[in-house]
């Protein structure tokens, strides 16, 4: 809501990308390699935070949520997080690892139909991260690593409210699809970093090391 | 015809904006009167034929559960809040002001997104990111706003719960460690808002100060030729019983 707090000592890395682009595994790997460094780290996902979390549970499964809802229940569980966590660990100087950061939101409620403008100024309100590692997988990629195991999927995260299909995994194809859509459209706006997730675990890591190295000086964020 | 208008973008869900209902919506602080004045206007309206539905903040069913355990747990910061109370808002505007407005009826809220903006912004956010917030809301057909000082919602306040409420006195705001001075500070800043915005949106100003059937009245006055009622009735005993609250003494101060 305000501008102001952006001087702060701390360091926001953030991942996004497809479901099953093993964006997770990733930052998991960076946080170990941090830790083991004895760096000050802290790890946050989307859609953890407490307060809201009963709101969000039963408007999912109750399929109470439309896109507008959807969007604003999500916001409000971010703006908890990012008030009472995200923001001061920045201010005490941790390296903040976010599992997932305000452009989930935006291209998920873009493709629910919501205005791209309104979406981004409403959440305006948070601090850009200092990297955006985006891991681009080929759409049938990120689907067969989702889909082969035939998982149980849950109503939003198949996008079934938006009807492009009444078959789960038509409409997850459906969503994914656009939602890769979104993360191009995003991809140069916001300065995304792309690594080819396509490779080897280990490969990928090492280069996620190398550019966080590049652009911050890990040693200065050691416990004392 | 009947085509509603929004601040800004309309909402995605809402793809047919002919909505021949009317939205009609009562602001003011606590204590100025409002459900007593919502309460007399239900009764007339339906006296006059006319189905009304009745919304508020923290109503819907999807976190108005939530807002309320959050809200004792002292738990919020100001962002959090303003985007619960916008996620309560778009709930029943989608899955209850629109649907009445479609289906004809009057919908009488008690306060809109006035004051939430005006909650919001006393509380430092940026203004535009608060226009924007609420800029997939519905226009009103009127919004009136119930004036009334500092010191006579503290009066009623008092005589109504016997205790100030804890965010209704904005001591989240830290203004003053006395719940009595931090209120009327909170309620004053309130007003300063609402006055910038009663210029910029039209609302129209009713003395609040002034005896429960004068406001009536005129909010029938005012409602009726909306409606195409003919002459308004006078205000019954009857109608008075619809007053639940008890009757309020008339103040001879001005509002602040």
């Amino acid at each position: 809501m305000t501008f102001t707090q952006r001087n702060y000592p701390g360091k926001l890395i953030a991942v996004e990308g497809l479901d099953g682009s093993g964006k997770s595994t990733q930052l998991y790997l960076v946080k170990r390699w941090l830790e083991l460094q004895g760096s000050r780290v802290y790890f946050t996902e989307w859609n953890s935070s407490v307060l809201v979390k009963k709101a969000t549970s039963k408007g999912k499964k109750r399929q109470l949520l439309t896109p507008t809802s959807f969007c604003l229940i999500h916001a409000t569980d971010f703006a908890d997080r990012y008030e009472r966590q995200i923001l001061p660990l920045l201010r005490a100087g941790f390296i903040v690892l976010a599992d997932r950061y305000v452009y989930t939101a935006l291209a998920r409620d873009a493709v629910r139909g919501l205005d791209k403008d309104w979406i981004s100024k409403l959440y305006s309100f948070a601090v850009p991260p200092d990297i955006i590692f985006y891991f681009e997988v080929p759409l049938e990629t990120s689907l067969s690593r989702i889909l082969d195991g035939r998982p149980a999927l849950k109503y939003h995260e198949a996008g079934l409210d938006m009807g492009w299909s009444t078959d789960p995994y038509e409409s997850f194809r459906v969503f994914q699809g656009k939602i890769l859509n979104e993360y191009s459209s995003m991809r140069s706006k916001y300065g995304f970093t792309t690594i080819d997730a396509t490779r080897e675990i280990h490969i990928q890591q090492a280069e996620v090391r190398r550019l966080i190295a590049e652009k911050i000086d890990i040693p200065s964020f050691r416990s004392s | 015809m009947n085509e509603k208008h929004f601040f800004g973008r309309q909402p995605p869900e809402i793809r047919d904006a002919r909505l021949p209902g009317k939205l009609l919506v009562i602001e003011g602080a606590d204590g100025s009167g409002r459900s007593t004045q919502i309460a007399m206007l239900s009764q007339w309206l339906e006296a006059n034929g006319f189905a009304v539905r009745f919304m508020g903040l923290r109503r819907s069913n999807l976190v108005a559960e939530d807002l309320e355990r959050a809200k004792q747990g002292n738990v919020l910061t100001r962002t959090t809040l303003s985007l619960f109370y916008a996620t309560d808002f778009f709930d029943q505007l989608v899955n209850a002001i629109i649907p009445a407005l479609r289906a004809g009826l009057i919908v009488l809220a008690d306060r809109y997104i006035y004051t939430l903006m005006a909650r919001d912004l006393v509380r430092g956010a940026d203004r535009d990111w608060v226009r924007n917030l609420y800029s997939p809301a519905l226009l009103p057909d009127a919004v009136f706003y119930f004036r009334v000082s500092a010191r006579q919602l503290v009066e009623r306040n008092f005589q109504k719960n016997s205790t100030l409420d804890y965010w209704e006195s904005g001591m989240d705001l830290g203004l003053s460690l006395d719940m009595f001075d931090s209120f009327v500070k909170y309620q004053r800043m309130l007003q300063l808002e609402f006055q910038k915005m009663q210029r910029e949106f039209g609302f129209k100003l009713l003395n609040g100060n002034r005896p429960i059937v004068k406001v009536q009245q005129d909010l029938r006055k005012e409602i009726a030729a909306l409606l195409s009622i003919g002459a308004p009735t006078e205000v019954s005993a009857v109608d008075m019983e619809a007053a639940t609250p008890e009757p309020i003494p008339a103040p001879a101060e001005e509002p602040v």
